[in-house]
């Protein structure tokens, strides 16, 4: 016979696993739902064509182009800060008020919602810097965005350097920045990098935060200048103003086939930080 | 033979605890002392002190002389002063990285460029620790990849291509097997012509086959400092012969 | 000297966050509060009647919809979350949180407008065939936010419950506890304020979520009680009009920013006390 306490703990246990299968059926579910209809929409000339009709037909060519460029300059312009950041924050300071300051402005900056990030870069890089509606301004905005996520990757992946790494560096004559350049950057590397790649996710993934800034023209932009719409936005359009539900599927199985990889890569990265300094 | 390192009531406080009191001692140029004493009894301090390691601690103070060549070591460039002062610690700690890399990181530091002059460097360093003929085949595979001893000489060769002129060792034995052991001591035995050695250890027996002079340091104190054979037979002071003969620490 | 310089230089780079954050503050207020205090802040927050291009700037219907939506979110998203947190830290085998934890991260990464969309494709249609109703609502909104805080609630309650020292756990066991009596009188108590942190900072998520909202929750302008009824939310708004919005009606939606804004911050105030209260 089993006890009560025991027979609880089994309903528990049941229940708990139940609200985990639940999550990762949704999971699953989203993931598989998209593929399946979008997956069949993935072609060449999908891919490579430019959209007509205000994306009704065509591909989907000039989106993926604003994409890459907008994440690039995302990535390119948060990474030194990021970085530069999180080095400060580990090697040149102690715990302090300065330290808590800034901490608690990378969280609180992390917290911000996407839209105000837009209603931001709109009103500074868009109207104030004169940018217009512009990949750069997109760009710019999805930087500050993604700066908190590259600044947290960076501190914890460089906290996982064995401090006797800094002292050989240090017993042998470096100093202090060619000891960070030298030992302690390259060895974070692979951590740096995770928080690089999910940066690029969140900048490929956001929707609120590049509608008001780089705009929504769907003409291939040649610099970054001219304004450019994302595949994120793309689908947004496709899906709310019901212009091709097969185009929509399309974009959005792209999309999640890029998160996917951007994910296992961060992961991996990770994997092998953890790995190496075992 | 002249003074090379002269430590003149040197006292260090950690958190306003004293790790270090009054030590007042003076190491030769090219002889060997070794360091020995119990755990926190202040030897690594006192290494940390003269290489200025622990200026990263927070919360440590210090008072009194410390003189590498007549010249007070907080008043030296760091940098300088860790060049000619290097340190070889408790763990073998290579850095993740090829066995060139790992023995070029220092000249590189100082600038050394030139491809041929750093691969003269790296072999004569290897050389001088006892280790290239094991590795001269693989110099460029990972450093991870050696055996603990082999490990902790290639630390010695890194040490040893900065051309310092004293060579402090933390305990270097401390994880190695008899025959590691043996290998590093050959080597310190062999360097000694070029190098002021301290040799901090643990182990009794090591210090009194390696050491010119043997320093007694117990609870941050310098009990007894004399030429070894005469601190291992006939120690002045008690504790001092407690514990060479194995009734403490 | 030349270290001297990279430190001041990398000083300078650390306060690039807190200074996003201040400018961020700084032009949303700029282009906000000047409307607050034209039109007064009650005719702003507590006015019901929202017609921005004829000078009403009414936007508690706004403000009710958030919270519905959010109180939805955390009714769906809230319980699971913690209670996935709980199998993954006490009953599941070390392996397979190994598995189940970046399965769970990828979740986080999912684009809000996928959401939305299997919202449309998915849930609204079943919600309209299954209760009535437009479909578009409160209920549907809330269960699209609900799967979106699950990465923000399991993660943090997962640290809260893992930083619990295991001789607490292993106290309660020896003593004959069962996991489950250990988990709910003992775990759960010493992280607790952790977990609630968590529902805190899923808050937050929820209320400044626009795309996956916008898509599911019907942007009626209207308050009520139920909820299968269509409502907009506050980002909703913004987003909505943005696009095409000048003059007042624009600072209007700078003004909707400020009110976010000031919410968000209270949040995560609050949750950051709650956590710095554990400590």
């Amino acid at each position: 016979m089993i006890t009560r306490p025991l027979l609880v703990q089994r309903l528990v246990w049941f229940g708990l696993a139940l609200l985990t299968l639940l999550t990762l059926i949704i999971l699953f579910f989203i993931i598989g739902y998209i593929t399946v209809n979008g997956a069949p929409v993935i072609t060449p000339e999908f891919l490579f064509t430019m959209p007509e009709r205000m994306g009704k037909a065509g591909g989907i060519l000039p989106t993926i182009i604003a994409t890459v460029y907008v994440a690039l300059i995302a990535v390119v312009v948060a990474t030194p800060f990021g970085v530069g950041t999180a080095v400060y924050l580990t090697e040149y300071t102690r715990e302090s008020l300065l330290t808590r300051v800034i901490r608690f402005g990378a969280d609180a900056l992390a917290g911000v919602p996407s839209i105000i990030f837009g209603l931001f870069g709109f009103i500074l890089f868009v109207i104030r810097l004169k940018m217009g509606w512009s990949i750069l301004a997109g760009g710019l905005t999805l930087a500050v965005m993604i700066l908190p996520t590259i600044i947290r990757t960076s501190e914890e992946a460089i906290r996982a350097i064995p401090e006797q790494f800094r002292e050989v560096s240090y017993s042998l004559g470096g100093t202090k920045s060619q000891t960070v350049m030298r030992v302690v950057l390259p060895n974070a590397l692979p951590g740096i990098l995770t928080g690089v790649i999910l940066g690029l996710g969140r900048s490929v993934a956001e929707t609120a935060a590049v509608i008001f800034t780089a705009g929504s023209s769907l003409r291939l932009p040649k610099t970054i200048l001219e304004p450019g719409r994302t595949m994120a936005v793309h689908f947004y359009i496709l899906a709310r103003e019901g212009l091709s539900m097969e185009r929509a599927y399309g974009t959005a199985f792209l999309l999640i086939v890029v998160i996917l990889v951007i994910n296992t890569l961060a992961y991996l990265l990770m994997f092998r930080l953890t790995r190496r300094l075992k | 033979m002249n003074e090379k390192i002269v430590a003149r009531n040197l006292n260090v406080m950690v958190d306003e605890k004293p790790v270090l009191r009054d030590i007042n001692l003076t190491v030769m140029a090219n002889e060997i002392l070794a360091i020995i004493g119990p755990a926190h009894s202040g030897k690594t301090t006192f290494l940390r002190c003269l290489n200025r390691l622990i200026e990263n601690q927070p919360g440590f103070s210090r008072t009194g002389e410390l003189l590498l060549d007549n010249r007070d070591v907080r008043y030296w460039d760091v940098d300088e002063l860790r060049r000619r002062v290097g340190m070889i610690f408790a763990t073998p700690v290579p850095l993740p990285g090829t066995i060139f890399d790992n023995v070029a990181y220092g000249p590189k530091l100082k600038g050394v460029r030139n491809s041929r002059l750093l691969a003269e460097i790296v072999e004569k360093s290897l050389r001088a620790a006892f280790l290239w003929d094991e590795v001269k085949d693989r110099l460029f595979t990972s450093a991870l990849r050696l055996s603990g001893g082999q490990q902790q000489r290639l630390c010695i060769a890194r040490t040893l291509a900065v051309e310092p002129e004293v060579v402090m060792m933390d305990e270097p034995c401390s994880g190695l097997d008899p025959i590691s052991t043996a290998q590093i001591e050959n080597a310190i035995r062999e360097l000694r012509a070029y190098y002021t050695f301290i040799l901090v250890t643990n182990n009794v027996k090591q210090a009194a086959r390696v050491s010119d002079r043997t320093a007694f340091f117990l609870s941050g104190e310098l009990v007894e400092l004399g030429p070894t054979a005469q601190v291992f037979t006939a120690p002045r002071d008690r504790r001092t012969d407690d514990y060479v003969s194995g009734r403490i620490g | 000297m030349r270290e001297r310089l990279i430190e001041r230089g990398l000083a300078v780079v650390a306060l690039s966050a807190l200074g996003s954050l201040l400018l961020i503050a700084l032009f949303i207020f700029i282009e906000g509060v000047p409307l607050i205090i034209k039109v007064g802040i009650r005719n702003f927050i507590l006015a019901t009647h929202w017609a921005p291009t004829r000078g009403s700037f009414g936007i508690l219907p706004m403000i009710v919809g958030s919270l519905e939506v959010t109180l939805m979110a955390l009714l769906f998203g809230g319980g699971t979350g913690i209670g996935v947190a709980m199998f993954l830290s006490e009953f599941a085998p070390r392996w397979s949180v190994r598995v189940l934890k970046p399965l769970i991260e990828l979740l986080a990464g999912i684009p809000s407008v996928v959401y939305g969309f299997i919202g449309v494709v998915v849930l609204v249609p079943w919600i309209r065939k299954t209760f009535g109703g437009p479909g578009f609502s409160v209920l549907a909104a809330g269960v699209v936010l609900g799967i979106m805080i699950l990465p923000t609630v399991i993660a943090i309650s997962l640290d809260a419950l893992n930083a619990v020292p295991p001789s607490y756990r292993e106290g309660s066991l020896a003593l004959g506890a069962t996991r489950w009596q250990t988990l709910s009188r003992v775990l759960f108590r010493a992280a607790r304020s952790g977990i609630i942190a968590s529902l805190i900072l899923a808050m937050g998520r929820a209320i400044g979520e626009t795309m996956a909202v916008i898509m599911v929750a019907g942007n009626a302008l209207l308050i009520s009680a139920s909820p299968l009824a269509p409502v907009r939310t506050l980002t909703a708004n913004i987003a909505l009009e943005m696009g095409y919005a000048v003059g007042d009606h624009q600072r209007a939606l700078f003004a909707t920013g400020v009110v976010l804004l000031v919410v968000i911050a209270l949040l995560n105030t609050i949750a950051f006390l709650t956590m710095r209260a554990r400590k």
